[in-house]
């Protein structure tokens, strides 16, 4: 199926009334969580999952995604108006769009940043159509030693970029290999570390662990006392909400900056949203003619990380869906939701699943649109959201991580695990330890062994096998990310990256 | 309490390296390597290796420059381990009350405790929040919630 094919499938798929309700409220509930602060996507997607499992596979997937790339549409508001990013992604929007509403330019800000993010969102999702199906050939020839490389470069750039500590990371990661080999050896029916426990038999479900570690334990962490912000008005008005002719002029090249620098940084495991918006705003600064302007309400330093932070969809979903390579914690979820309904993100997940890739792509052009519109003209009216208590949140948040864990297993125990899970999310961020490490652990940990051990068996254990061109390539970028701690002028620039995602 | 005793580094250290001593421990009992190539044990025998290195390492930095890592603020972490106990204890009630009371208990404990609200703002919340989840997951969705003797 070629390209153009595939999108007229697509089409077809996204636009029956279903999956086109299910974009709607995917993006929605994206923009909902983006604008409150402290709830994210990971935790949305996680605690919704397996609400999810007796919809159509496509429909949910469209919603899922529309959570994601949704949220960080949101994630704008509150950073203009509030000074306080509803989403990581969209800290550095608070530098020149807090400074632009404080001029009475907020209207101006708001609109800028719903632009950007269509156009940067939009090129994310041609440049995903056109980039995944080839990529998806090309790892064909990919057989296990090559996948077990990917997965450590995987790995090694996420604990890389995920902690100022690269060995609380990695302690974190290795946590979640520990994990994900509880329950029966697929290999040898051995049983591991299931302290004979009949239910650990089949291992230990990914949505307890998500759900836990993102829902619960965020929810334990906002109950520590913190101090309310004041939030600035919202012009009334679309008018007022519409950046002038001049601005749009003034931000041609943030919004290519923003849009290349998303999907390139989008592609990379572990570099995120984050790091793509605190790119494109170094280059949107260091280009400028008056970077002097940077800093004090300059309405390029909106669009060219909001762009980027849309853009980085697009990319983040390539290797997780033709590679079956999760970079973060919310594209995790969405793997271990893709395998749940039972599909295979790989090589051939487009040529298995042509409906799903295709649909979802699709969907992805209409959520863009339907974002753009929900966002120019209703932003005052998701800003009330920002009045909304914190105590009537977090009654919610739990009962709906209770009801998703419970309606996954239908056990008892299944809910005492998540209690442990959720202590050690709350843990983990008390003592920074980076959660991202421990989720992509726990995803990849068993296709990680099997890899090695199915690498191992084809060489009768000769190690060697992991030493052929392409594994040793790609073991070998592993292992120098890995050094550049050991190296104090890399690792000081590792660490501002880390601060700035912190 | 003096400042090693107080770093989170050093307690989480300590109880990683335990984590990793007993995966070693564990992995003994599997098989390493069998004729068809690597078994059980060969996978956890690595990583268990490796956790107890990395963390014998941090428990080493806690231990001789203590004021530069982690401490954590108890005072802080009380208010979250309360609201976690309750978590604990609204689950544990479950097999008892069901999921309709023991939510709504939990709801009102957090709104009326944790967020310090008046006890009629903390009923309304428990109340509406336990019909609301009733009525979108039993009746709307057709998921089943926990049931318990009582309800």
């Amino acid at each position: 199926m070629d390209i153009l094919s595939g999108m007229l499938n697509g089409f077809q798929v996204a636009l029956t009334a279903q999956n086109l309700m299910m974009c709607v409220v995917g993006v929605v509930l994206g923009t909902v969580i983006g604008v409150l602060p402290g709830l994210g996507p990971p935790a949305t997607i996680a605690m919704l999952l397996p609400l999810t499992m007796k919809l159509d596979p496509t429909g949910a997937m469209i919603m899922l995604a529309g959570i994601y790339y949704g949220a960080k549409y949101g994630g704008s508001t509150t950073s203009i108006l509030l000074n306080v990013p509803g989403e990581s992604s969209s800290v550095v929007t608070c530098i020149d769009g807090y400074q632009m509403a404080r001029k009475g330019r907020a209207g101006a800000a708001l609109g800028m940043a719903a632009i950007s993010s269509f156009i940067a969102g939009t090129f994310g999702v041609v440049a995903l159509m056109l980039v995944a199906p080839p990529l998806a050939k090309m790892s064909l020839a990919f057989s296990a030693p090559e996948y077990f490389a990917l997965m450590v470069l995987g790995l090694a750039m996420v604990v890389l970029l995920s902690g100022e500590s690269l060995v609380k990371a990695l302690l974190a990661m290795l946590v979640g290999l520990w994990i994900a080999s509880m329950g029966t050896d697929l290999f040898s029916a051995t049983s591991r570390f299931t302290f004979d426990r009949v239910e650990l038999l089949g291992g230990i479900d990914f949505i307890i662990v998500a759900i836990g570690v993102f829902a619960v334990g965020e929810v334990l962490g906002s109950l520590e006392p913190s101090k309310p912000a004041d939030m600035l008005p919202v012009p009334k008005g679309f008018r007022n909400l519409l950046p002038t002719w001049e601005d749009m002029k003034k931000c041609r090249f943030a919004f290519v900056n923003g849009s290349l620098v998303g999907f390139l940084i989008g592609i990379l495991p572990g570099a995120g949203s984050t790091i793509a918006s605190f790119m494109s705003y170094g280059i949107e600064k260091a280009v400028s003619k008056h970077p002097e302007e940077f800093g004090h309400g300059a309405i390029e330093g909106v669009a060219a990380p909001e762009g980027a932070n849309n853009a980085e969809t697009g990319g983040a979903l390539v290797p997780l869906l033709t590679l079956g390579i999760p970079g973060s914690g919310t594209t995790a979820i969405l793997l271990a939701a893709l395998v749940l309904w039972g599909f295979k993100p790989g090589p051939l997940f487009i040529q298995d699943s042509p409906q799903l890739f295709w649909g979802l792509v699709a969907s992805m052009y209409i959520g863009n649109v339907l974002l753009l519109i929900l966002n120019l003209p209703l932003v005052a009216v998701f800003a009330q959201l920002l009045k909304l208590p914190a105590y009537m949140m977090y009654p919610l948040i739990l009962g709906v991580s209770i009801v998703g864990v419970y309606t996954s297993s239908n056990s008892m125990f299944q809910l005492g695990l998540l209690c442990g899970f959720g202590l050690l999310g709350y843990l983990m961020r008390k003592l920074d330890y980076p959660t991202a490490p421990l989720v992509l652990g726990l995803v990849l940990g068993d296709s990680m062994e099997r890899a090695l051990r199915q690498s191992l068996m084809m060489s009768a254990g000769d190690i060697s096998i992991l030493f052929r061109p392409i594994p040793s390539v790609l073991l070998g970028i592993a292992a120098l990310l890995l050094a550049v701690p050991l190296f104090k002028r890399f690792n000081s620039v590792r660490v501002q990256v880390v601060d700035r995602e912190a | 309490m003096g400042p090693r005793s107080r770093s989170g580094d050093l307690w989480s250290g300590l109880a990683l390296a335990g984590l990793g001593a007993y995966i070693l421990f564990a992995a003994r009992r599997w098989d390493y390597m069998t004729e068809e190539g690597p078994g059980a044990g060969f996978f956890p025998m690595w990583y268990g290796g490796v956790m107890l290195v990395l963390s014998l390492v941090l428990v080493a930095g806690a231990v001789v420059k203590p004021g530069r890592h982690a401490q954590v603020a108890w005072k802080d972490v009380s208010r979250a381990l309360v609201a976690w106990v309750a978590f604990v204890a609204c689950i544990a009630l479950m097999p008892v009350f069901g999921f309709v009371i023991s939510f709504a208990l939990l709801a009102a404990f957090i709104v009326k405790v944790m967020c310090a609200e008046k006890l009629r703002t903390a009923i309304l919340v428990a109340v509406i929040g336990s019909a609301g989840f009733y009525a979108l997951f039993e009746w709307a969705l057709d998921l089943s919630l926990p049931k318990g003797m009582l309800f």
